[in-house]
């Protein structure tokens, strides 16, 4: 990869003011579908985040008009998109582009190897995200697909573009 | 030709399935408590995990390795006794062990149970191998890395057990087992409490010109530029000012991983049995790549065909990669 993630795409308005308030609003209903679908399907990964379950995550896609705030707690989940000027002060942040941070939930692309290239970028409590890290790769299967899936044909139609554009654009950047 | 088992590592049930399906000859792993050297928040197997993992991997004919590689403090042993029963009690089909308390209870508790030397033991001449063979009954010894493939070579015909080397992942020099550098600065083992950095301790901050400076309990370790590639926040791979280096400068050792792909002829012919792959703190991604990779290049060689691997350097330590001292002993 090698990308620095401040060569991103910015995103209108850079995260902020009406726009991403409405992407915000838009958005929500999904997510709040998605996790609480991830929670069912696998319980297990709440065992391995530990204490961590109550702490605030703020997944920061560098590259979409908002941010994630993750509460992982199962008795009473919290996934919801934020205005990046509306984030409260979260416990751990990890910054990357958005689908770079997709496929290290699925485990497609290892976080370390992304670390090292600094295209991700951590900061905050590191235990609470080396857990949350360690929980999710310990799911079998795609949480990108099943997501997909909720949505039917769409849903994978999308999915299998913003893949196949993403290996497009690594393969770019490898042979450059 | 040595049979070149490949032992890959697995820090989560599912890193041990996919270390299975990838074509691992062995895979090794730990609980989730001190009795292993990867004491990560959130890694490591339950005991429930480990049975249903043993059950897994044998039925592909692959073997697992339980890491019971820490060094117990005085009189307090019955994590580690209670974590060899358990191993017994699923089948694991080896002991990696560091302690010769913990090795010797195996030996006389557990008769049957095979003993690997982990290479936090820092085994690497033939009297210390010789050591531990006679008296706690050593099949392998876990080679550190600082020899040199002739020294390999010298060494198998002076011991009785077999060789297993590290052939990619991290490229640690240290005493491993005795390195006291994270006790000084945060208090916790090295060994049982998470490793070199535990990451309670781990603090990563970004500055306003794009560089990050990685903490560890408070210290400012390492400082990467903008453009810079990253490595792990250890202390012996941080860079240091010194009275006639005041710019900074990796003092002990350098952010970069192991990589032997090229070598792996050599090591069969000088008689090593196994090679090590490191990474029990990594992905599922890592796993797959990497024991893939290794997997058709050992395939390969055993085949008498060309081996054409694929890159790892993208998963390396600071995206550079060395043979170390598997190649010369002046690799730095």
């Amino acid at each position: 990869m090698n990308t620095d993630i401040r060569d991103a795409p910015q995103p209108p308005l850079l995260g902020t003011g009406m726009f991403a308030r409405l992407a915000c609003v838009l958005i929500q209903p999904m997510l709040s579908r998605v996790v609480r679908r991830v929670a069912l399907r696998h319980p297990s990964l709440f065992a391995r985040l530990g204490s961590h379950q109550s702490t605030d995550f703020l997944i920061d896609p560098v590259d979409l008009p908002f941010a994630l705030h993750l509460r992982p707690d199962p008795q009473a989940l919290v996934f919801r998109a934020v205005p990046r000027d509306a984030a409260l002060p979260a416990g751990a942040s990890i910054r990357g582009r958005f689908m770079l941070l997709l496929e290290l939930v699925d485990s497609e692309e290892d976080g370390d190897a992304a670390f090292f290239s600094r295209d991700l970028e951590i900061t905050g409590d590191t235990e609470a995200v080396v857990r949350l890290r360690n929980a999710l790769d310990d799911i079998d299967g795609s949480i990108a697909t099943e997501t997909a899936e909720m949505f039917g044909a769409p849903g994978r139609a999308i999915l299998t573009r913003l893949r196949r554009s993403y290996s497009m654009k690594n393969r770019q950047q490898d042979t450059r | 030709m040595s049979l070149a088992e490949l032992i890959c590592p697995a820090g989560t049930p599912a890193a041990l399935r996919t270390a299975v399906d990838a074509g691992a000859d062995a895979v090794y792993c730990g609980f989730q408590d001190a009795t292993n050297a990867r004491n990560f928040p959130g890694l490591n197997f339950t005991p429930d995990e480990l049975a249903a993992a043993v059950a897994y991997a044998h039925h592909a004919g692959t073997k697992v390795l339980l890491a019971l590689n820490t060094y117990p403090p005085a009189g307090k042993v019955d994590l580690w006794r209670h974590a060899a029963y358990l191993g017994v009690r699923y089948g694991v089909d080896a002991f990696i062990v560091a302690d010769m308390g913990v090795a010797d209870y195996i030996r006389h508790t557990h008769p049957l149970a095979r003993l690997h030397l982990s290479v936090q033991a820092a085994a690497s001449s033939p009297e210390a191998i010789r050591y531990y063979c006679e008296n706690f009954g050593v099949k392998r010894v876990v080679l550190p890395r600082i020899l040199t493939i002739p020294e390999i070579r010298q060494i198998r015909t002076e011991i009785p057990c077999e060789i297993e080397t590290f052939i990619f992942g991290n490229h640690g020099l240290m005493v491993e087992g005795r390195c006291s550098l994270t006790n000084y600065l945060t208090g916790q083992s090295t060994n049982m409490d998470g490793v070199c950095s535990p990451a309670s301790d781990v603090q990563y901050v970004r500055d306003t010109d794009g560089s990050m400076s990685s903490r560890l309990a408070g210290f400012t370790i390492d400082r990467f530029g903008p453009e810079e590639m990253a490595g792990y926040p250890t202390i012996c791979k941080g860079r240091y000012a010194a009275p006639n280096r005041p710019e900074g400068y990796y003092a002990f050792e350098e952010p970069i991983s192991l990589n032997l792909s090229r070598l792996l002829p050599e090591l069969i012919d000088a008689g090593v049995h196994a090679f090590k792959i490191e990474g029990r703190q990594r992905s599922k991604s890592y796993v797959r790549n990497v024991v893939t990779a290794f997997r058709h290049a050992v395939d390969d060689i055993r085949a008498g065909r060309a081996t054409n691997m694929s890159d790892l350097v993208a998963l390396t330590e600071g995206q550079k990669q060395t043979q170390g001292a598997f190649e010369t002993k002046k690799w730095r």
